[in-house]
């Protein structure tokens, strides 16, 4: 937090100054000047990828836009025997599952963070924190076998039934008990996202200056009220951040959740039910489409998928920006 | 059990120990009611971890660890049934570097000890703030905007704000460790008069690099020196002819 102060403050006061003296530098020392287009091209490169992708998807997608319209993006039905194409059903379950991980993940993430930094001794806290960050490092295919074969038996045998019992009323937890679904989906998007929110939460608890926790604790507070005051209070816009990265990864997350979601295009209100996600479509059909209309449609997908990612981000972003507002001058 | 005659503040035997490193050794020192009690020393003589027993702080760092007795008021912090939350409510504590919580406004950084303690009568929350940002000298500067963040103060303004933070919850001692040390000249001039202006009220254990401070401001001086306690004195008498040769040797600046 104090770098990031730090570094605003410094590029203010540099700008000013930009335009005439480090050019002349530049001049000088050709060695400077080969490496200062070498990063400006490497800079512009990254952008031009980008947009050469979007590019791509626009132009390969057009034929589905042409035919269907606005429409794709509010059609449920996905038929490639009639024809008919529409991209609901994906978003539906797109944005379903993630929030249904990030609503898992969040509270254990922050709590492992707030456990492993301000509340473990070392030698618990390096090796605990280390398995942590393994979760990570799992291919996501090994995620989806073990949601297969362990986890959905799992919500089938046992999960299921007792949620459908305690919280039946609810539509949410009503119908077939397969165990594969929505929310296995959901809960193995939690557990791969966790390690990225927590281990982010746990460098933002520590950048975190020792003398708010002794303010709080000088004042009276329980540990407990010490770690909302002076860690989670002050660490908020770094909890959201993160939350935001783990966000990103749910929402594109393809061969864990293909494997457990039970891939078929439809919106129900069950959480039981099966479903299907924009990245998983892409994925079960774009090898076997069958025409040129369905490659286009799928193509069409993936560009939704790209622009629901890029509006997530950006609302987060605005977000953060807020908190970060209001707690400006931290650490000064 | 509580007097308001005897000495409000007596440390009896203190160790203090990070690890195998002894910071304190085996300090005893009796502070009377409404008094101002300076600790100087070179740095990395213990003062500030001795001040950080007194509201059992320093046992928060992993690995320290202290023994001996502290009565407060006559009642030993360190006993077995002591609740270092309790103890640290009576004794507050002002640091070195200012730290209002961020996120927090002027008026909730005030309030914020009373909430902890479950003071929440929105009366009584609202006329001790009054009274501690007053006591802090801040009030004039703030009344009008108690609602923005503590943080967007001056840095001298922020020292006082963390003053009255610790003033709200009444404790009978206060602790302060360098509190002007990160604070311009000026700033500095300001929290050393609402010390002396305090003393009516609190008994104030103030450690400071200055010598100059310590000498406009504590009735009494302890000199540190390696983790001992090497002198305690009336300020005049420490300064002006001190019995301990080291003493003398640290405020002649021949070392530290």
């Amino acid at each position: 937090m104090q770098l990031e102060v730090a570094e605003k403050l410094t590029v203010k006061q540099a700008k000013p100054k930009a335009s005439s003296a480090p050019r002349r530098k530049l001049d000088i020392h050709f060695g400077d000047r080969v490496f200062y287009y070498i990063l400006k091209a490497s800079a512009w490169g990254v952008v031009g990828l980008l947009l050469l992708m979007v590019g791509l998807l626009l132009d390969m997608s057009w034929p589905a836009f042409v035919e269907f319209g606005p429409k794709f993006l509010i059609n449920p039905e996905w038929n490639p025997w009639t024809g008919e194409f529409g991209a609901l059903s994906f978003v539906y379950g797109t944005v379903v599952s993630s929030l249904i991980a990030v609503a898992l993940a969040l509270p254990v993430s922050v709590g492992v963070a707030l456990f492993l930094n301000e509340l473990a001794p070392t030698w618990l806290a390096r090796p605990v924190g280390f398995f942590v960050e393994m979760l990570a490092a799992i291919p996501s295919i090994v995620y989806g076998m073990w949601g297969l074969f362990v986890l959905a038996p799992f919500l089938r045998n046992y999960l299921q039934p007792f949620l459908h019992e305690t919280l039946g009323f609810l539509p949410l937890f009503q119908g077939p008990m397969l165990g594969y679904g929505m929310l296995a989906a959901g809960i193995i998007l939690a557990v791969m996202i966790t390690p990225t929110i927590a281990s982010i939460s746990r460098e933002v608890f520590k950048a975190i200056p020792l003398g708010y926790r002794e303010a709080a604790l000088g004042l009276g507070a329980t540990r407990w009220e010490m770690l909302k005051i002076a860690v989670l209070k002050t660490g908020a816009s770094g909890i959201i951040g993160a939350t935001i990265l783990g966000l990103g990864r749910a929402l594109g997350e393809t061969m864990a959740v293909t494997l457990v979601i039970g891939n078929k295009a439809h919106i129900s209100a069950s959480l039981f039910d099966t479903a299907q996600t924009m990245a998983s479509v892409l994925a079960n059909e774009y090898a076997e489409a069958d025409s040129d209309l369905q490659l286009a449609a799928l193509t069409a997908v993936g560009l939704t998928l790209f622009i629901v990612s890029l509006f997530i981000n950006s609302i987060a972003r605005y977000v953060v920006w807020q908190v970060d507002k209001k707690y400006a001058g931290m650490g000064r | 059990m509580t007097s308001s005659t005897g000495p409000i503040l007596t440390v009896e035997n203190l160790n203090a120990y990070f690890g195998d490193f002894h910071a304190v050794k085996g300090v005893n020192l009796e502070v009377q009611r409404n008094e101002v009690v300076s600790l100087i020393g070179p740095s990395g003589c213990g003062k500030s971890t001795f001040i950080r027993c007194l509201n059992r702080l320093h046992e928060e760092v992993p690995s320290a660890n202290c023994e001996g007795r502290v009565l407060i008021e006559g009642q030993n912090i360190y006993a077995e049934n002591a609740d270092p939350v309790v103890v640290r409510r009576k004794v507050g504590m002002v640091f070195q570097k200012p730290n209002p919580f961020p996120g927090l406004s002027i008026f909730e950084n005030v309030a914020l000890g009373l909430k902890l303690a479950g003071i929440t009568k929105k009366s009584v929350v609202t006329e001790i703030v009054e009274w501690s940002l007053r006591k802090s000298a801040l009030w004039d500067e703030v009344k009008d905007s108690l609602s923005s963040p503590g943080l967007s103060l001056s840095g001298g303004q922020q020292q006082r704000l963390c003053l009255a933070r610790t003033l709200a919850v009444k404790p009978p001692v206060i602790l302060m460790d360098e509190p002007t040390s990160a604070l311009d000249p000026i700033s500095t001039a300001k929290i050393e008069e609402l010390v002396m202006e305090l003393k009516q009220e609190v008994t104030v254990v103030i450690v400071t690099h200055n010598m100059q401070q310590a000498s406009r401001i504590s009735d009494k001086t302890a000199f540190f020196l390696m983790g001992e306690l090497m002198e305690f004195d009336e300020t005049s008498a420490l300064f002006t002819n001190p019995k301990n040769l080291k003493t003398e040797q640290y405020i002649t600046g021949r070392f530290g």
